[in-house]
């Protein structure tokens, strides 16, 4: 089943490559040891500009595309029960049912969580590195604060670029998806049950169904004499 | 919650640009206090970050080293390592300013004063600029034969107690203490005296070539 469009594969793949690249030249600039077998400064420094620049524009052309701009919504879309997922925990709607900590939509709140932190330190980064660029048009206070948060931010993000790609690498599926779009339905079965049930019913999405009950619920509460 | 995360990354990613000279010294100072080692493998956290121009660092023993001057002076010099350290030494502790923002608080440097090795050669009255390069094969820089005769203006040979290292610019690098670091040139192999400044390296690509530290670059930082 199609997990992926195009056009969200060519964003993520874009992505991707220019993320190598800054991540690759800025380790070249950054690291002594590397400096040092790399070398060639104004060069590395050019590219690493470059890429920063073009980063952003992926991203924004993504928003054109309706698949992505869904997909976008149910990231950012955060219910109870992802909660519990970060706890490792059991969620329960009502008594007597229990959902599994592995049951969500098309995504888990780990996901949820990368996807966030990626939009957010590409536009620190973004903005931090126009900065240091246009270094002649800020003062000196704010040109050390760029640096500072880019450097320390840089460092996040290879931390979490690290964990994404392990994740990757240890689900072939998951890989599978990216790569071709389409992923089986025994392993969407598996991971995103809710996800596979709101594909084939899309007019009852437990996840929504849920989301209504506890508001229902909670503004009964509100307002008893209603 | 997606777009909360986003927007508190920005707000962090704000105050982190508007307070980052003050955090940064923070962090710098914490990390220095209580993992010593981690500045010198994470330029972050306080150390010196290592810039080369060309393909990785250029490799010279001091035997094989030499030192060249040459141009309007009386008796060009072809200086061996040992030469060096038969001169008159001189010792100061300086900071270390890059002009990219980063600081190195305190080296001690040791070497040869430049106008002490200009004096040996015998500069020619009417010189005024010098032409420095790097065996690098790519690096040169600049200076008025009035700023080079200063006394802080060190052909150095030690740094921190001990023989330059090959990163840092060893076995001989230039130390121009009151500018900015791209002045300090590394892998020093020779001096030419000559009547007019023709720009090094990084001011063919826009640096001041006069790059007093807080006076050029549209910076203020301290002078050193």
């Amino acid at each position: 089943m199609q997990r992926f469009t195009r056009a969200q594969r060519y964003v993520h793949r874009s992505l991707a490559i220019l993320m190598f690249i800054l991540i690759a030249t800025a380790a070249a600039l950054y690291i002594p040891d590397i400096s040092a077998v790399v070398g060639n400064r104004d060069l590395v420094k050019t590219i690493h500009s470059y890429a920063g620049f073009i980063l952003p524009i992926p991203l924004v052309l993504a928003f054109f595309f309706l698949a992505f701009r869904l997909d976008a919504q149910e990231l950012n879309r955060f219910h109870p029960r992802d909660w519990a997922w970060l706890k490792r925990q059991q969620y329960s709607v009502e008594p007597g049912i229990v959902y599994p900590t592995r049951e969500y939509g098309k995504f888990n709140a780990g996901q949820k969580l990368n996807s966030a932190f990626t939009v957010g330190a590409i536009i620190v980064m973004f903005a931090t590195g126009l900065v240091m660029f246009f270094s002649s048009l800020f003062t000196d206070d704010i040109r050390t604060g760029a640096t500072f948060v880019h450097d320390w931010l840089a460092l996040a993000v290879v931390i979490v670029i690290t964990g994404h790609t392990y994740k990757a690498f240890s689900d072939t599926q998951a890989r599978k998806g990216m790569r071709t779009g389409n992923v089986s339905y025994v392993w969407a079965e598996n991971h995103y049950p809710e996800w596979v049930l709101a594909v084939a019913q899309p007019e009852v999405h437990p996840a929504d169904k849920d989301q209504r009950d506890d508001q229902n619920k909670s503004e009964s509460n509100k307002d008893p004499a209603q | 919650m997606g777009r909360r995360v986003v927007m508190g990354m920005l707000g962090l990613g704000a105050v982190g640009v508007v307070f980052g000279r003050q955090l940064n010294s923070a962090v710098t100072t914490t990390i220095n206090a209580t993992v010593p080692g981690l500045g010198q493998v994470l330029p972050a956290a306080g150390g010196f970050r290592i810039y080369t121009v060309t393909n990785g660092y250029p490799e010279m023993s001091k035997a094989d080293y030499r030192l060249k001057v040459s141009g309007a002076v009386d008796q060009e010099l072809n200086l061996t390592f040992s030469d060096l350290e038969t001169l008159p030494q001189t010792s100061m502790t300086k900071d270390f300013q890059c002009v990219t923002g980063w600081r190195v608080d305190d080296v001690p440097w040791t070497g040869v004063l430049l106008s002490d090795i200009l004096a040996v050669a015998g500069a020619k009255p009417g010189a005024t600029a010098l032409a420095i390069d790097s065996f690098d094969g790519a690096y040169t820089e600049s200076l008025t034969m009035e700023q080079a005769v200063r006394p802080d203006m060190l052909v150095a040979m030690s740094m921190y107690g001990k023989p330059i290292t090959r990163e840092h610019g060893g076995p001989v690098r230039l130390y121009v203490a009151p500018m900015y670091g791209y002045k300090s040139l590394k892998w020093l192999s020779a001096i030419e005296v000559i009547d007019e400044v023709i720009p090094g390296y990084w001011e063919q690509r826009g640096y001041d070539i006069d790059a007093w530290i807080g006076q050029s670059n549209g910076r203020s930082d301290e002078p050193v």
